[in-house]
């Protein structure tokens, strides 16, 4: 009995965006991660293009981190006071295409360090890593306009993907990323409204569309998952029904989120119902990737090289490869 | 498609006889149209407008029932392709493979890990569904006694995987009472499964390779009148799986494609027990209506029914708790006094991040109508004026010999205004939850 499938055709298309530059391009940078760029909604490859595949950045601090459980420092162990080592760890040992700097040093609850010491951490990275860099501020609005402009200046001709602009605070990094080619988070609170307006301001300020990545802030499994996943869904149907301002690719903080949770972090002793830790937290981090990859995500920032193991497994069978 | 209570007019005698309440036949033809009575209240319908009305007001996915009594399992009814259109309505049964060829002392351990498959997280209960028997053996008498075994060791509902007609319906008759789902019909089996499923009056899986093929299946079936269905699309690749669950929620809501009116089911593939998890997370949150899976470890099991849980909140209405005095830890009458809204993600993240700083204190959830702080805040639920109130009533001057509530950071401007109202001395906390422990073992010191 012939079947006559509902096949879905769209306008419009998610902008591709490219972070690191190589020597070529102006930057010292030994890879390139070009991520967006789809035609359809996620993994129906019958009724459009996904050029890219969704990539991973491991996640590392510039300083030792304060909230992080057992289970996740213990593949770290050695490295968590020295941003470098870890950066070389997370691309030699467990073969991270792309690194995340969290900038927590500079949160001035969290060891206030200066711009001038950030930048050179940042510059030292660069050095001691090919791979393209994320780096992100603290979520302090004026530490991070004191501290970020100085390390896009090192960084300048790298290409690197800075954030995050709010809707409040977007200037000074707008205008930073600009000077200095840099590509640029637009962060919004699970609010698509907000967050068109915020790729609205930025382009507004002469910056490139193709330049933006959009973080719809999600939560973690179990912690609000579900209103991440409907935001980016509807952002995605907007994007391909021809709303270039949604039409971003999406970066998700999965790490950040998932290992907030309790039962990622928590106990077995403390949880015996819920299975030994080290299992358990890992799988938490996968299973918030899973479901924001299913819902539109390009990019994951994630933590645990277990968890990162298993979503990169998962995206080769999403990708069919 | 939905008749229009004209449509509906023109099937009725047109008598105005009021037999079924109503002044005119087509007053009750509107009434219909609205869902709020029943066809059968006409006494004198004819037999070929009866069924033109059953089947044009079917839903687009049939409901179907799994078990019986409170741990029935109802599978179907979807209306939308995403959540936010509406909601999702009936969560994904998860169902736990076991093979009858396990020797019994395995089966016992196993289905004593089933059983334990039960959660409690955000105040709600969630739980694996259903154990999938397969008959690995191809035997009757050990795929029956294995059933029996279940049957007496679990109350989970039961899918009876095999595809001889004779032994499934051994096995089916044995566990008839708990109305098991039959797995599965296929091109060489169909009419003998469908008369088993026809005369026990059981739910019973179709399963093809391909789609043009399970709707010709589907079609077959239900022409020997078995009524509930459930669709198995065949074991693929993530993506392709996720491709076949999409066309068959699609061709039943938007082109009303009757031999796809049915809940799904999808079966995990990876032998890698991480893969597993993403696997089924990624079929609850594609619409499979059962997923059917080999890992019993809680580590595995708790993210799926977590994804489940989340995609299957309904977007309209915020899950709230009750609103009260909750103890975290082993609290006393100097312990700390906090106050959030009642909303249920809110009060949770608050709790479990109280509950890491390992201070004993003392949680109110204040009744807001399930709004979160700002929120709640901004429609003028959670205010000075109301806070006061609730500090006056939810029992807490009980339980401390002090008077001091600690407000969340995001509505520091309450301060002033709640001490005016309360008396109480107010402490502004942090913004967000994540700075509670910290904020926390700061006031101990």
């Amino acid at each position: 009995m012939s079947v006559e499938q509902v096949k879905e055709k769209w306008s419009n298309q998610i902008s591709t965006l490219t972070i690191g530059a190589t020597k070529e391009e102006g930057g010292t940078r030994t890879s390139k991660v070009v991520v967006g760029g789809e035609s359809t909604l996620p993994y129906l490859f019958d009724e459009g293009q996904i050029p890219n595949k969704p990539v991973i950045a491991m996640e590392i601090l510039d300083s030792e981190p304060v909230d992080w459980p057992c289970v996740l420092k213990e593949p770290f162990k050695g490295v968590l006071n020295d941003p470098v080592q870890w950066a070389k760890k997370c691309v030699d040992e467990y073969k991270a295409e792309l690194l995340c700097l969290r900038l927590q040093g500079i949160h001035p609850d969290f060891g206030d360090a200066s711009a001038d010491k950030t930048a050179d951490t940042v510059k030292s990275i660069l050095q001691a890593v090919g791979v393209p860099l994320i780096i992100l501020g603290c979520d302090h609005a004026e530490k991070d306009n004191q501290v970020l402009p100085k390390c896009c200046e090192v960084a300048k001709g790298e290409s690197c993907l800075f954030g995050d602009a709010t809707e409040d605070n977007y200037k000074t990094l707008t205008a930073a990323c600009l000077a200095d080619g840099h590509n640029i988070i637009g962060e919004s609170p699970i609010d698509i409204n907000i967050a068109k307006q915020v790729n609205i301001l930025i382009t507004d300020m002469g910056f490139d569309i193709k330049k933006i990545a959009m973080n719809p802030t999600i939560g973690a499994l179990g912690y609000g998952m579900e209103y991440a996943y409907s935001i980016m869904e509807r952002a995605r149907l907007a994007a391909l029904m021809g709303d270039k301002m949604l039409s971003m690719p999406f970066i998700c903080f999965v790490g950040q989120e998932a290992w907030r949770s309790k039962e990622a972090k928590g106990a077995q002793a403390e949880h015996p119902e819920w299975g030994p830790e080290a299992q358990r937290g890992p799988v938490w981090e996968a299973s918030t990737a899973i479901s924001v990859l299913l819902s539109g995500a390009d990019i994951l920032t994630m933590r645990h090289p277990k968890a990162v193991e298993i979503v990169r497994k998962t995206i080769d069978s999403l990708m069919k490869k | 498609m939905a008749l229009s209570g004209l449509d509906i007019y023109k099937l009725l005698p047109k008598t105005n006889c009021k037999e079924c309440g109503f002044p005119t036949c087509l007053a009750f033809a509107m009434q219909i149209a609205a869902k709020k009575v029943e066809l059968a209240k006409c006494p004198h319908v004819s037999d070929s407008a009866k069924q033109s009305l059953e089947s044009a007001s079917r839903p687009p996915v049939k409901l179907v029932t799994i078990g019986s009594g409170e741990n029935k399992l109802e599978l179907g009814n979807e209306t939308v392709m995403f959540r936010h259109e509406e909601t999702f309505y009936h969560p994904t049964g998860l169902a736990l493979l076991l093979e009858d060829t396990l020797a019994a002392a395995e089966i016992d351990k196993r289905v004593a890990a089933i059983n334990k498959l039960r959660f409690e997280r955000v105040g709600q209960n969630i739980n694996a569904d259903l154990i999938a028997i397969s008959c690995a053996s191809g035997k009757k008498e050990i795929f029956v006694e294995a059933v029996k075994k279940v049957l007496s060791a679990s109350d989970f509902n039961l899918i009876l995987m095999c595809e001889d007609a004779a032994i499934i319906k051994a096995a089916a008759e044995a566990a008839k009472q708990r109305r098991p789902l039959l797995y599965a019909a296929n091109k060489d089996n169909a009419e003998d499964m469908a008369k088993v499923a026809k005369e026990l009056s059981l739910p019973l899986v179709v399963r093809a390779e391909d789609l043009e093929q399970l709707a010709e299946l589907s079609k077959k079936v239900t022409a020997q009148g078995v009524e509930d269905l459930i669709l198995d699309s065949g074991n693929k690749d993530l993506t392709d799986k996720i491709d076949d669950l999409t066309q068959i929620r699609r061709l039943a809501l938007k082109k009303t494609f009757r031999p796809f009116g049915y809940p799904t089911l999808a079966i995990t593939t990876s032998a890698d027990p991480y893969q597993e998890v993403m696997q089924a997370s990624a079929f609850v949150a594609k619409y499979a209506g059962i997923v059917i899976m080999k890992g019993v470890e809680p580590w595995q099991i708790l993210p799926i029914l977590t994804v489940r849980q989340n995609i299957y909140t309904d977007p309209q209405k915020p899950l709230q708790v009750e609103a009260k005095v909750y103890e975290v830890g082993a609290v006393n009458d100097k312990s700390p006094v906090m106050i959030t809204t009642n909303f249920s993600l809110t009060y949770y993240t608050v709790e479990a991040e109280v509950e890491s700083s390992r201070v004993p204190s003392y949680i109110i959830s204040a009744y807001c109508e399930g709004m979160s702080v700002l929120t709640a805040w901004a429609a003028e639920k959670f205010t000075a004026e109301t806070i006061a109130k609730t500090l006056n009533e939810c029992g807490i001057k009980d339980k401390i010999a002090h008077q001091e509530i600690i407000i969340p950071g995001y509505v520091a401007v309450l301060s002033g205004k709640l001490e005016e109202e309360s008396g109480w001395k107010v402490k502004v906390g942090p913004k967000e939850a994540s700075g509670i422990p910290s904020y926390l073992k700061s006031l101990k010191n």
